[in-house]
């Protein structure tokens, strides 16, 4: 790729920007570095879902459950829960396998039809899945049921543990990086996907499917493809989670997760990799931002607490999906290709 | 106790408040192929207005019967408010918009209701207060509860009334002309913005009698209760045929016969040790030794029933049972 000179500096601050960011975040706590890889974890999931109804344009509303997938995938193979300690680079590939697995099963019967079925079967899939991890304690323990699996194993190399501090690197710093590595391979894959003959197709499935197969595109596969792929970097992005974690359990794997994700990606610009990016940060950010101003305000306003932060976050979260839709179709960044089509079609 | 007898009944039951639910998406897809997946949320709202004003009344001396109507009748005007603004500032704007816009609306806008309905009622439960006697019959062994039988009469009259005003009325003629094609009807003179809002209005009065009836029949109505409630009659909707009017009754009674056999019944047949050959011997053998169980799924899985027929639906018949052939693409 060819960049300029200023594009070459801007990148250079960029990424100096984000190796010092935990330092000076453990400057004011170690809890902000906690909540940034929260964050990166978020724009994983974020980019995850924006392969699936960025680019492909198929409604996915259950894509919290391959989140799922794969920290469960991560709990059982590396606690003492089946007493399996496996290596993380060996668990997070067939996290993300079978993630993409059960989204290729899921995606199977229904991508053949109109898009709003999709949107229906996620969401009850999601629901499914939560129903399974909390059942499947018995007869045979599998999942530990609601109380979930504790003391999950975190990423190791040799004698190298990430959770542990190591002079000034504090166990989430290392996690911190790591993520950032793996972000930055996801956006790379996700640009490379963009442009590439399948990103096309996906596109063009997007714009108008009937057009798409009669240029000789597989709909279905193709349709599939990008069903199983989002629901893989799901999975990824949930075995870290697990991982970071060290404990999982359904709680974490509810509907409000997927309307979450879902919003940053509708917000951000769907089908724009870095409006998907600013989308995902702004609203992860934002409910910690809440807690630290409405609590007080509210407190010093009423002397009580009138609106818990965690309703108004999802209140937000709602009215950041319908006003979207509603005044900016595309996203506050939109992709330039997705504007247009978006646009056109209004009357 | 007859299970068998038993579970028809509790399945007619729930089946027909599916039924009703289904009745509010099936119209509104009808009309304009859009899943109104707050749908749920506005059964929700009717169950918890209903149910608050029948708890502030509970102590007062109206008689229950007065109570209870007294609820219906703020839930009902409500709900129908409720779906002509949903309508109204969610939809309309968006009825040109690409497929994908409206259903992400329809999302946030669920998302919306059930946390002003947090909000507003809080996470705890409204319970329907002890002023209505339950008296229970006992037919052919099984038990059927006085409410029960109001349930399933009220929806059946419901339904009744439905069809008579969609296939025995000038507006009813309306709403299936816009149906099969909006712009040809509008041509004849149907001013399809108000069929549309119609549309809405009259399946947010059925939600809300639903949520009653749904609220009352599990003692409780809860903020939650809207989107199990909502997948299940969409899963009904389908399974009947979505924009099939008669299909959505169907779907919805068939569904809820399916969930509570299958709920019924599932424990049973997947534990192990009732299985032949399990007890010969061998680590099977050990387990199940004294009569033990061995049950894979139980009845804690009696959500998963209206999923999976949703999904054997759309591999099998994704017209429905009594819907025309869906296209990839209307």
């Amino acid at each position: 790729m060819g960049w300029t000179t200023k594009e070459k500096v801007g990148l250079a601050c960029i990424a100096a920007a984000l190796i010092a960011l935990p330092f000076v975040l453990a400057m004011a706590g170690t809890a902000w570095v906690r909540i940034t890889n929260f964050a990166v974890l978020f724009v994983l999931l974020s980019l995850g879902l924006n392969i699936v109804v960025g680019f492909a344009g198929l409604l996915d509303l259950g894509y919290v459950a391959f989140f799922a997938v794969g920290a469960y995938v991560y709990a059982l193979l590396a606690s003492p829960h089946f007493g399996l300690h496996l290596p993380f680079w060996a668990i997070l590939p067939i996290g993300a396998a079978v993630a993409g697995i059960a989204g290729a099963v899921l995606g199977a019967p229904t991508l053949r039809l109109r898009g709003d079925y999709l949107a229906i079967v996620t969401l009850g899939f999601g629901e499914i899945v939560r129903i399974f991890m909390n059942n499947l304690s018995a007869p045979v323990n599998i999942t530990n049921g609601p109380k979930g699996i504790n003391l999950i194993d975190p990423f190791r190399i040799g004698d190298f543990s990430f959770s542990a501090n190591s002079g000034a690197l504090s166990g989430p710093i290392k996690y911190y990086y790591f993520l950032l590595l793996v972000l930055l391979a996801v956006i790379v894959i996700n640009r490379r996907l963009q442009d590439s003959r399948i990103g096309r197709a996906w596109v063009a499935i997007r714009e108008d499917e009937i057009a798409a197969k009669a240029a000789g595109i597989n709909t279905r596969n193709i349709k599939l493809l990008a069903f199983a792929m989002g629901a893989s970097f799901g999975g990824i992005a949930g075995g870290m989670f697990a991982a970071i974690q060290g404990f999982v359990s359904p709680e974490s794997f509810i509907l409000n997760e997927s309307i979450m994700i879902l919003a940053m990606v509708v917000l951000g610009g769907m089908g724009n990799i870095w409006g998907v990016i600013a989308g995902a940060v702004l609203l992860s950010f934002m409910p910690e931002l809440l807690r630290y101003t409405v609590e007080p305000a509210q407190k010093a306003l009423f002397g009580k607490m009138l609106v818990d932060p965690e309703v108004l976050r999802m209140l937000i979260f709602g009215l950041a999906l319908v006003l979207t839709m509603r005044f900016r179709p595309a996203g506050l960044w939109p992709e330039t290709r997705h504007k247009r089509e978006l646009d056109a079609d209004r009357k | 106790m007859d299970i068998l007898l038993q579970q028809i009944i509790n399945g007619l039951t729930t089946g027909s408040v599916y039924a009703v639910v289904a009745l509010g998406y099936t119209m509104v897809y009808g009309v304009i192929q859009l899943i109104n997946f707050a749908h749920g949320e506005v059964v929700m709202i009717g169950a918890m207005v209903a149910f608050a004003v029948i708890a502030s009344l509970a102590g007062s001396a109206l008689p229950p019967a007065a109570i209870v109507l007294a609820g219906v009748l703020a839930a009902v005007p409500a709900c129908m408010l409720l779906g002509y603004g949903l309508e109204r500032i969610a939809y309309r704007p968006l009825r040109h918009a690409p497929r994908l816009a409206p259903l992400i609306t329809a999302i946030g806008m669920s998302i919306i209701l059930q946390h002003l309905a947090l909000l507003v009622w809080g996470r705890n439960p409204i319970a329907f207060p002890q002023i209505v006697s339950n008296p229970t019959f006992t037919v052919g062994g099984a038990a059927i509860s006085g409410v029960q039988i109001g349930i399933i009469l009220l929806s059946m009259v419901m339904m009744a009334g439905l069809s008579w005003f969609v296939y025995r009325t000038r507006f009813g003629i309306a709403i299936r002309a816009t149906a099969e094609n909006v712009h040809v009807a509008s041509l004849m003179g149907v001013n399809a913005d108000r069929v549309i809002a119609a549309t809405f209005v009259i399946g947010a009065a059925l939600g809300a009698m639903a949520g009653v009836m749904y609220g009352t029949y599990y003692g409780i109505a809860h903020y939650t209760m809207g989107f199990i409630l909502g997948l299940k009659a969409f899963s009904a909707a389908v399974l009947g045929g979505i924009g099939n009017i008669p299909g959505a009754m169907v779907g919805g009674l068939l569904l809820g016969l399916v969930e509570a056999l299958g709920t019924g019944y599932i424990g049973e047949y997947t534990d192990l040790c009732r299985w032949p050959g399990a007890t010969d011997g061998g680590w099977m053998g050990e387990r199940c030794a004294d009569g033990a169980h061995f049950v894979l799924f139980g009845s804690n899985y009696q959500d998963v029933f209206a999923f999976l027929m949703l999904i054997l639906v759309l591999v099998f018949r994704p017209s429905g049972l009594l819907g025309e052939r869906v296209s990839e693409r209307a």
